[in-house]
């Protein structure tokens, strides 16, 4: 594929180790990490060396995939031709359970990410890695990272201590909105719950097969708090959701919502619209039937070609070659996936564009 | 109430066919229905300490319900107790007006899921014999599930062998929220004494595991528990799946009940994705993980999918095959689903016979 101005809305920069952080940090928590021998924080969500991780012609024999913007232009920007990728880093902040800690670490992965990636490559906007263990210290880094219009979207994780409908986590979508920045919300954990809601399963197949059932129980969460009653601008966007599951998602989560709406009073519109005005998906995976014809029939029900952003998910592992974009999508809905509806959802890329 | 009222189209609303309904709920009228099966020693243990569970209510959900009992309102007995707990109303509200010719008893207050092993034993033991003399030897129609203290597989297993050939025990139930994941070898002992009794294992949506309904945490509402069943169910059919149980027990059939259905698709098509990538993890895996669910796994209907357009769920059910679906009202919960109302598109009278009745009378066993 090569399409003028197609914007990749999930790429992942990979640190190349903690020592590439430590200029991002002050003295204090670089003393702390040397100390305490803090080598690292990788999340189990993508393993080192597991195929998904990377694929195969995109991972380096030394080192890590995606880990230089020499690989990234190589592998990705180039060849795909994106006029813009947006780099959502999926370095362990989330997962520690010091406040001040991961406030340290994710102000360091913001300016990094300024630094390494941003500056040196016009291509490159960025989503911002909040310390979400304290929402006020969350809040304090958006309002950092969104004085600089490269950095377009906050980026959580599918899973965490609470569903992200929670009024706790409000201040966050708030300081979002005020900024025109979406809520992306990528695949993996924090793991201080369950990957699933029966227990820690044995094999990774299962931990990532579960990613999709987190991504319903926040779309749940969100519609049925009223997020985006209070904040009506406001785009969520599932990152590497996959997103064949959703139209029985919503088919289920109308139906109760037609029996109970008693309980959430303020959800005055059907989850079908909610999504169709509020949220939208990565295309890649695209958990596919084995036919086009079927594929089509997915899309059908999705009832609107506005859901979709193109993305490559580089370098995980989730198609061949060059084929990005699905067999059998039509040319219109091809050129509404990688321009229009992400110029449409990424406010401050479109400032940047013009 | 806060009720949406919207026109069903009326396409076929004929429902005199005969019909399975493979969940419906029987209560006991009071506490000490089942005194007559308890041992003294668990009749004061349940007394003085009662049904602990994992999860903070002595009794009572962990999210009020939307009505009482989570159940019809219309559906007291007249001569008192709670909804479900009169055959006697149950035969003239339900089974003969609906024509039930088969329905299938899971009951939920059963004894699974309570914390202290012996005592889970010892009730869900009450509660077999129960259903075996209040239902199943008073209508022919009923049709019983084994309860199973699935938390402890070796008792588990000595409840199924011990009921194992007698015909009114036609499966063996769990409910999803299962401490470990489904597919967790501590379990595989009750699948091995299902399939030796030739019995398909029923996982019913609820339970009280201890973790959250969801991967991120407690959520506020009941709406969003009643939602996630469906999210807890899709992960614990992945283990079942992933973990290799219809390799090790090649003979074993599972139904999901109360789950919904419409994720099945989209479930198998993940899976499928990430196993043929991931697959080096799993070599015990010898097909397709969608192959596993359409060979070996059914559904229940209720509460059945309504998109809107209606036609979408022909795609789903194609998709899944429609071999795979039992019908099932829920009776006599609140989200009951009328025959006479559920399945309005057009359909094959085949497809209409198989989903209403012929696909339970061939997974039960149980003939015309």
């Amino acid at each position: 594929m090569n399409i003028p101005g197609a914007i990749d809305c999930d790429i992942h920069p990979s640190i190349p180790g903690l020592d590439a952080l430590l200029p991002y940090m002050p003295d204090t928590w670089r003393e702390i990490i040397q100390i305490r021998g803090i080598d690292g924080l990788n999340s189990i969500s993508y393993p080192a060396r597991s195929p998904l991780t990377a694929r195969p012609d995109w991972s380096p024999e030394k080192g890590k995939p995606a880990a230089t913007l020499a690989q990234i232009q190589r592998e990705c920007l180039d060849p795909f031709g994106s006029a813009i990728a947006i780099c959502n880093c999926l370095y362990g902040v989330q997962l520690l359970f010091s406040e001040d800690m991961a406030a340290a670490f994710a102000r360091a992965v913001n300016g990094w990410m300024a630094a390494e990636l941003l500056d040196r490559d016009p291509r490159l906007r960025a989503s911002i890695v909040v310390p979400i263990q304290n929402v006020e210290l969350a809040v304090d880094e958006i309002e950092r990272c969104a004085q600089d219009p490269r950095f377009v979207q906050v980026l959580l994780l599918a899973s965490g201590d609470h569903p992200l409908g929670k009024r706790m986590y409000w201040p966050i979508y708030a300081a979002a909105a005020r900024h025109k920045l979406p809520i992306g919300i990528h695949a993996g954990s924090n793991y201080h719950n369950p990957p699933t809601a029966v227990g820690w399963p044995s094999y990774y197949t299962e931990d990532y097969v579960a990613q999709a059932q987190a991504f319903q129980s926040q779309l749940t969460s969100l519609f049925c708090e009223g997020v985006f009653n209070r904040y009506p601008d406001l785009k969520v966007v599932l990152l590497e959701s996959g997103w064949t599951w959703l139209p029985a998602h919503l088919w289920r989560l109308t139906k109760y919502w037609r029996g109970l709406r008693m309980e959430i009073p303020w959800a005055d519109r059907s989850p079908a619209d909610v999504v169709r005005s509020n949220v939208r998906l990565s295309l890649q995976p695209t958990d596919a039937p084995p036919d086009a014809a079927s594929l089509q029939r997915i899309i059908e029900h999705l009832q609107s070609d506005e859901l979709l952003l193109f993305s490559t998910d580089y370098p995980h592992w989730q198609f061949d070659g060059m084929a990005a974009i699905p067999a059998g999508l039509s040319p219109a809905l091809v050129r509404k996936i990688t321009v229009d509806n992400p110029r449409a959802t990424y406010a401050r890329l479109m400032e940047l564009v013009r | 109430m806060n009720l949406q009222i919207r026109d069903t189209p009326a396409t076929q609303t004929s429902s005199r066919l005969a019909i399975a309904d493979c969940d419906i709920h029987p209560a006991v009228r009071k506490a000490s229905d089942l005194d007559p099966w308890l041992p003294a020693r668990w009749r004061e243990h349940l007394a003085s300490f009662g049904g602990g569970r994992r999860l903070g209510m002595q009794s009572g959900p962990a999210y009020p319900k939307g009505q009482p009992n989570a159940s019809r309102r219309d559906a007291y007995p007249p001569e008192g107790g709670r909804q479900g707990s009169s055959l006697a109303f149950m035969q003239a509200q339900h089974l003969d007006p609906n024509n039930v010719a088969l329905g299938i008893l899971n009951p939920l207050k059963s004894g699974q899921g309570l914390a202290n092993p012996e005592l889970s034993a010892a009730v869900c033991h009450a509660v077999n014999e129960w259903q075996v003399a209040t239902w199943t030897s008073q209508d022919s129609r009923l049709k019983a599930s084994i309860v199973v203290p699935y938390e402890n597989a070796s008792m588990a297993a000595a409840e199924i062998r011990h009921w194992a050939g007698h015909q009114d025990f036609v499966q063996v139930l769990f409910l999803s929220r299962t401490a470990e994941p489904l597919g967790n070898r501590r379990y595989w002992p009750i699948y091995e004494a299902a399939a030796e009794a030739r019995l398909p294992v029923a996982v019913h949506a609820f339970g009280y595991g201890g973790a959250p309904i969801t991967s991120t945490g407690w959520p506020s509402y009941y709406i969003e528990e009643m939602t996630g069943h469906a999210q807890s169910c899709q992960a614990g059919l992945s283990s079942m799946i992933v973990e290799g149980i219809f390799e090790q027990f090649p003979q074993l059939r599972v139904i999901m009940v109360e789950a919904g259905f419409a994720w099945a698709p989209a479930l198998g098509w993940r899976l499928d994705k990430a196993w043929r990538t991931l697959r080096a993890e799993t070599p015990h895996l010898k097909q397709l993980p969608s192959a596993y669910m359409r060979r070996h796994v059914w559904w229940t209907t209720q509460p059945m999918e309504e998109p809107e357009p209606r036609e979408h769920l022909l795609d789903t059910i194609g998709w899944m095959g429609w071999d795979r679906l039992l019908f099932a009202t829920d009776y006599p919960h609140w989200d009951f689903d009328d025959p006479a109302y559920a399945l309005p598109l057009r359909i094959t009278d085949d497809q209409r016979r198989g989903f209403f009745l012929d696909n339970a009378r061939a997974v039960y066993g149980v003939g015309a």
